[in-house]
């Protein structure tokens, strides 16, 4: 393939890449660059062109060896549910835009300790990034044929020009803002998009290989076997169980520590739940990327023995067979695979690099007396300096040295230095009493192993030295061999040197933390992090600072970063939280917190803090002080949260007594009404006697005999009446108050409506009322036989006094009816007229429609029975008959509910 | 000239002391059983005064007393109130209708058939 069409479908695809980053951007609150999905792709950003051409490559010299650097995060992430969690809650509530900061802000925003993370990133990632840079250009040779790569033609190279590119486009998108925490969606919807690109094409090539090339897997395998070195290819190459176990572990710790994974699993993660999707999705994802290696591997080994680099099976067989359409689908996957590493690691480490190591070492005091705006477009200038030199530094790097290194080893390598974070970044997040001193200590020692057991030996033998070093030991030293330290000779070099370097690693970053006195800031920091639950509780208020500030003082240094709006907003929402006075003058350490917070993600951690001190008289606080203090803000949270449980069942109370208040007062008001009512009641009997008896004294003598009888017969009615009135009344009030005890037994009703009939008939006959039963028979139930008397009296009473006056006629039924006795009465007078029908049953109701000039009863008689029958847990009501008087239904269980 | 007097109650023993009483005391005598009958009486007698009861079935005191304000012809009829809401609220409601005498249960005969036979001299 001619190299210029290649140049141009590559800048066709760089462009189809920058318009998805720039649609990214405009859209970056659309569903489309916003969802899990785009969340597990980006993590993909794992898949580099190690994987792309690497694996093949392993899996064609050492067999399985390609597979435990995926098995790592596979294992690594169903554990994201609980560690991603804590490590996300802890970035987002201080603005963490990097790995670095992140550490950092753990062992007390210390300066030093970012500047040395962020070496170890460059360390880490640099050379890898060189090895990518030298994936483009060897598979662009390969696409090309090119015969012999000439790095001294530096312009002639076309690697040179898309290294330039990738940082412009860098650039272009990452530094809009001077706030590294900003968001990059457009950069990230592109490596979604070149991660899903990558797979389609490596399982294109797979299938391609396996089912074109090849008559299935198979076919392959059967031809494989026939290779000299079978055994290695299916085996699990030189490495043993225990190798497996380390690479296993290594890959576990880069999933989260490298700082292209940090960067999109942490800082751009914008949902936390977004997690509970990748947990299975990116495992998937890793196993289909690695279904077809073996199959690639074999078959290239079948094709070409060992004639030809490895790493690019995938690009020379599709181009040996004449398909050159497949071999420029790989090419493109490879690119993706390259372009969105090194996309990611630049951002990142730029970031690191200018937060951790230039701002803090240097620009600070002359950030302090510029102006917010010129502020700004410095950081955004320091920020894609770093990015420029990053890249270029790689280009250096690739074109010097790097000709010599394999993907895989370079990789491993990397690994193995990002790895020397992992005791500071894992312990601290469960462990407080890690502190800076230990961590640093940690990372050197481990670093100087790794130095020895890895760097030395492997950049050696790159360089064709005398390995004498290597076989002999260091002064010809057994146990100082760098690949067997002391002995242990049954492992991989990078599993070796990750072996020696976490244990010393480990036990330097133990050691030194407990063995030396921590710093009172640490120690917030600490438990901040490993508690973040509490903290997040504790937040600001656990903050310990003795120290004397100004709100002002502390404006202005704010001011100079964010710009006026900005700072005062953010200072308006600061004392809104804390229901501070917007004119508060002396700052605390809640405020000192928050400012650090603010700055962090535009200077980082460190450099925040260096510039809130400048304005800030601090007194050292002790350790001692500060474990008391956070032990009682603890306590304190506690004893808070006690009263606010306490204030809350307290307000419920109240409401409940306002409740029972209210319902007093109704009672109260109904007691009164009551009582007037009873009064009044009272009053009229009384009234009649006293008239009665008055004009008797006065006037006895003189009256006629049948008008003096007719006054004594009315003081003994009203008399009478009075009597009945207080009965009922102490009837009603003790029914009311569910002071009457019933005295239940089993009766039969129609023997007990016969003993109310019996004293009922001369009243009827007297009234030339009939009552008729029209029911027959026993009907059982369990009742109150004085109570039920009272009610069937009550109402033949009523029924009496409503009759029709001429022709009354009252009829009475009784059953038994679905565990029921009912019985009604129906009278043939006028009925209860409609609008009175819900009051009948109220007390001292009357009704208009009586015949009887004035009625003999209580106006408690319906209400008493109404009580009667409920407490019988029955019902009683009335209704209108057609053509015909009230009548009264009443049913009761006939055996009482317990 | 006799004085003629309705008495409006839905007692009937009550009615009977106060009609033997004013009777007594040469007044002529009209009674009516609540508010609905005492307007039908009013209709064509126009008494020097109404003793009105106020808790009655169907029409009570409070809206015969109004019938009797808002009707001219009734205009010197003297309006008494005999019952047995006693609290000082409802005396005062009472006199806010215009009630010429509030007088309360229980009574003494006596003393009303003199109050009302002085308040119509």
């Amino acid at each position: 393939m001619s190299d210029y069409v290649l140049i141009i479908i590559i800048l066709a695809y760089l462009g189809v890449l920058f318009y998805i980053a720039f649609w990214g951007n405009k859209n970056n609150r659309s569903k489309w660059v916003n969802n899990p999905y785009v969340y597990t792709l980006s993590l993909a950003v794992y898949c580099t062109a190690w994987t792309y051409y690497g694996s093949v490559g392993t899996a064609a010299e050492s067999g399985m060896k390609f597979l435990p650097i995926y098995l790592g995060p596979v294992i690594a992430i169903p554990l994201w549910i609980v560690l991603m969690r804590k490590i996300l809650r802890i970035a987002k509530q201080h603005n963490i835009a990097s790995i670095a900061d992140f550490i950092s802000l753990r062992y007390g925003r210390n300066r030093l300790l970012g500047a040395v993370v962020t070496i170890v990133c460059l360390l880490a990632t640099v050379p890898y990034l060189s090895l990518q840079l030298k994936a483009i250009s060897e598979s662009f040779q390969v696409m090309t044929a090119q015969s012999e790569f000439d790095s001294t033609h530096v312009l002639k190279d076309s690697t040179l020009y898309i290294a330039l590119i990738l940082a412009v486009f860098v650039t272009f998108f990452s530094t809009q803002k001077s706030d590294a925490t900003t968001k990059n969606r457009g950069i990230i919807a592109s490596v979604a998009f070149e991660s899903i690109m990558k797979l389609v094409f490596f399982l294109a090539i797979g299938i391609y290989v396996t089912f074109f090339l090849f008559d299935g897997t198979t076919d392959i395998y059967e031809r494989i076997t026939t290779s000299s070195d079978f055994e290695k290819l299916i085996g699990f190459g030189d490495t043993n169980g225990l190798d497996w176990f380390f690479l296993i572990l290594l890959s576990f710790f880069a999933i989260f520590l490298l700082p292209r994974q940090f960067q999109v699993s942490v800082v751009e993660n914008n949902r936390e739940k977004h997690i509970k999707k990748a947990i299975w999705l990116f495992p998937l994802y890793l196993l289909l990327f690695n279904v077809f290696v073996i199959f690639i591997a074999w078959g290239g080994k079948v094709t070409f023995d060992d004639s030809v680099n490895p790493d690019y099976y995938t690009l020379l067989l599709p181009l040996e067979n004449g398909n050159s359409f497949m071999a420029l689908l790989v090419f493109l996957g490879g690119f993706s695979a390259v372009i969105s590493m090194v996309v990611i690691s630049t951002i990142a480490l730029s970031n690191m690099v200018s937060n951790n190591l230039i701002i803090p070492y240097g620009f600070l005091s002359k950030f302090v007396k510029s102006d917010p705006e010129k502020n700004a477009s410095h950081i955004i200038t320091i920020r894609r300096v770093s990015i420029f030199s990053i890249i270029i530094l790689a280009y250096i790097i690739y074109a010097n040295f790097s000709v010599q290194m394999s993907l895989d080893s370079i990789g491993l390598i990397s690994f193995v230095i990002i790895a020397l974070l992992a005791p500071s970044f894992f312990l601290g997040l469960f462990w407080n009493r890690g502190s800076s001193k230990g961590t640093l200590a940690g990372i050197i020692v481990g670093f100087l192993v790794i130095t020895y057991t890895l760097i030395i030996p492997f950049g050696m033998q790159a360089y064709g030295a005398s390995d004498s070093f290597i076989q002999e030991g260091l002064f010809g030293n057994n146990s100082l061999k760098p690949y067997a330290l002391f002995g242990i000779d049954f492992l991989s070099p990078p599993s070796h040197a990750f072996f020696w370097s976490l244990l010393l690693n480990t036990f330097t970053y133990v050691w030194v933390s407990v063995s030396t006195k921590g710093n009172y800031r640490e120690r917030n920091y600490a438990e901040m992090f490993v508690n973040v639950k509490a903290s997040a509780e504790l937040d600001d208020s656990a903050f310990v600072w003795k120290g004397e500030a100004y709100v002002d003082d502390i404006k202005e240094v704010l001011i100079k970063f964010l710009g006026v709006t900005q700072s005062e907003r953010a200072l308006q929402l600061f004392f809104k939280k804390y229901d501070l006075s917007p004119d508060t003058k002396i700052a605390d350490a809640r405020l000192i917190n928050f400012s650090e917070k603010l700055l962090t993600g535009t200077i980082g951690g460190a450099s925040a803090k260096i510039l809130i001190s400048s304005v800030v008289k601090e007194d050292k606080v002790s350790l001692v002080e500060v474990l008391e203090i956070l032990e009682e803000s603890k306590e304190n949270i506690a004893r808070n949260k006690l009263l606010k449980e306490k204030s809350n069942e307290l307000s419920k109370l109240a409401g409940q007594l306002q409740d029972a208040n209210e319902e007093l007062i109704v009672k109260d008001k109904q007691k009164d009404e009551f009582l007037d009512t009873v009064a009044h009641e009272l009053k009229t009997p009384i009234t009649g006697i006293r008239g009665a008896a008055e004009i008797l004294l006065d006037d006895g003598d003189d009256m006629p005999s049948e008008m003096k009888e007719q006054f004594l017969k009315n003081i003994l009615n009203d008399s009478d009446r009075f009597t009945r009135l207080i009965q009922n009344i102490l009837d009603f009030e003790k029914l009311s108050e569910g002071r009457h005890e019933l005295t239940r037994g089993m009766h039969n009703f129609s023997e007990t409506l016969d003993g109310v009939l019996t004293s009922f008939n001369p009243v009827a006959s007297n009234a030339r009322v009939m009552i008729h039963v029209n029911s027959k028979g026993d009907a059982f139930a369990v009742y109150d036989e004085d109570r039920i008397i009272q009610v069937v009296t009550n109402l033949l009473s009523n029924a009496i006094k409503f009759c029709d006056k001429s022709e009354g006629v009252i009829e009475i039924d009784y059953q038994i009816f679905d565990g029921k006795l009912r019985v009604s009465v129906s009278d043939n007078g006028l009925g209860v007229p409609e609008e009175d029908i819900e009051y009948v049953f109220d007390k001292f109701y009357q009704s208009k429609n009586q015949n009887t000039i004035k009625p003999e009863g209580s106006g408690l008689g319906l209400a008493i029975s109404h009580r009667i029958i409920t407490s019988h847990g029955g019902k009683i009501s009335v209704e209108n008959e057609q053509n015909s008087g009230a009548k009264f239904t009443f049913e009761i269980p006939i055996q009482p509910k317990e | 000239m006799t004085n003629k007097i309705l008495i409006v109650d839905d007692e009937p023993n009550i009615v009977m002391t106060l009609e033997y009483a004013f009777k007594k005391k040469g007044f002529e005598v009209f009674i009516a059983r609540d508010g609905g009958e005492a307007l039908e009486i009013l209709e064509y007698t126009v008494p020097d005064a109404v003793i009105l009861d106020i808790m009655m079935p169907q029409v009570d005191g409070y809206q015969t007393l109004k019938w009797i304000k808002n009707n001219k012809a009734l205009k010197d009829v003297k309006v008494v109130f005999l019952t047995a809401k006693s609290k000082a609220s409802d005396i005062e409601k009472g006199m806010e209708l215009g009630v010429d005498k509030y007088l309360t249960k229980p009574f003494s005969v006596k003393k009303i058939t003199t109050e009302i036979t002085e308040m119509l001299a």
